[in-house]
């Protein structure tokens, strides 16, 4: 047990919160009865992946990938940055993400409007 | 029951979440060597300080190398405004006026937001116009924008965008960004290559078309954000 070093810890946390958010987002939309809490589980799946995506590009003491005076140099001398693939994988998604969440949440205010309610368990009726 | 049922699928997708990436070392090395590249990342990373002289690596794959998934990606959250437009719509009664669903707010809330209003609209300018320069870009910088105008609704109740001039926004926002990319294939390259000077790098005045099409995504990006807020904002339930 004396091995452990501090990446180890560092992965074992960060893929642990990403697992673990994703199963928080998954309990949430499959259990909840509130419209706007299946909605926001969904956003939590979302992070989930999100910080998944993040974690698997990072390379330990890795710099962002953006270039400054300094960096153009040490380019040549094999310093690394992180993957910036995931990174701008992730910008898309997180955008996509954001449009999910408004059209479901415009989604909800339509059934509210419609039912009164926003609880699923209370919408007897399954046609408009 | 169903609880428990439930809980079974978390522990299978929980397990097949964790056993590949129980084989995946956290922080290795897997772009391999930047000098002569293997991989996309290390790709990425080598060609464009020499290939388009963008420092942020990022915004070069986002509106450069995977331009084309950009303008796709707009277009989602296009579609996704106007989406919420049309499911949201509901025609107006005899006098009728759309009104916020927001509660009144405290003086404080609105002597700090007539305050900070425009300084996180400079700061939503500068982050996308720095966009190939600093983190940030486009989306970031037009959802910091949006920001401001949320904080303006939610102080002010009868602080409304013009739709008229938001439409336009978005248009015109996004006929640039065609407009660029169809600009490559005039000059006789691919759609959305960059036939600009490309400058030297870390200077605002550089990376070619990158940044006149992140402008153009963070006028978008904010326009469509702000739409969405109004239009969820204004809805008045009796």
């Amino acid at each position: 047990m004396e091995n452990i070093d501090i990446n180890q810890i560092l992965g074992i946390a960060v893929f642990g919160a990403s697992i673990g958010l994703i199963l928080i987002g998954l309990y949430a939309v499959l259990m909840k009865k509130h419209l706007i809490k299946i909605v926001i589980g969904l956003s939590i799946i979302d992070a989930g992946i999100h910080l998944l995506f993040i974690a698997i590009g990072y390379i330990s003491n890795g710099t962002s990938p953006i270039f400054s005076e300094k960096g153009i140099s040490l380019v040549s001398e094999g310093t690394k940055m992180v993957d910036p693939v995931p990174q701008a994988l992730v910008l898309t998604a997180i955008v996509i993400g954001f449009g999910v969440t408004a059209v479901a949440l415009s989604l909800v205010i339509r059934l509210y409007r419609h039912h009164k309610t926003a609880r699923i368990d209370q919408i007897k009726t399954l046609k408009w | 029951m169903k609880k428990l049922l439930v809980l079974l699928l978390l522990a299978v997708v929980g397990y097949s979440l964790y056993k590949p990436l129980s084989q995946v070392e956290f922080g290795a090395d897997r772009i391999g060597d930047i000098e002569n590249p293997t991989t996309v990342g290390a790709y990425y990373l080598s060609h464009t300080p020499s290939d388009l002289s963008v420092a942020n690596v990022i915004t070069a794959i986002v509106v450069n190398y995977r331009g084309f998934d950009t303008l796709g990606e707009v277009s989602v959250l296009f579609l996704a405004a106007t989406g919420i437009g049309s499911i949201l719509y509901r025609r107006r009664k005899e006098g009728e006026h759309s009104e916020t669903i927001t509660q009144p707010s405290s003086q404080l809330l609105q002597a700090g937001a007539k305050l900070i209003y425009p300084a996180i609209l400079v700061l939503g300018a500068y982050v996308f116009i720095h966009g190939h320069l600093t983190p940030g870009g486009g989306f970031q910088g037009g959802a910091i924008i949006a920001t401001g105008f949320l904080l303006m609704m939610m102080s002010y109740k009868d602080f409304h965008m013009n739709h008229t001039v938001l439409t336009w926004v978005e248009s015109l926002a996004g006929i640039t960004f065609v407009s660029v990319g169809i600009g490559g294939l005039i000059v006789g390259k691919t759609f959305l290559e960059n036939f600009l000077a490309i400058g030297t790098l870390n200077d605002l005045f550089s990376g070619g078309i990158i940044p006149i099409i992140y402008i153009a995504v963070g006028f978008k990006v904010a326009a469509e954000l702000a739409g969405v807020l109004d239009t969820l904002l204004s809805i008045k339930e009796k």
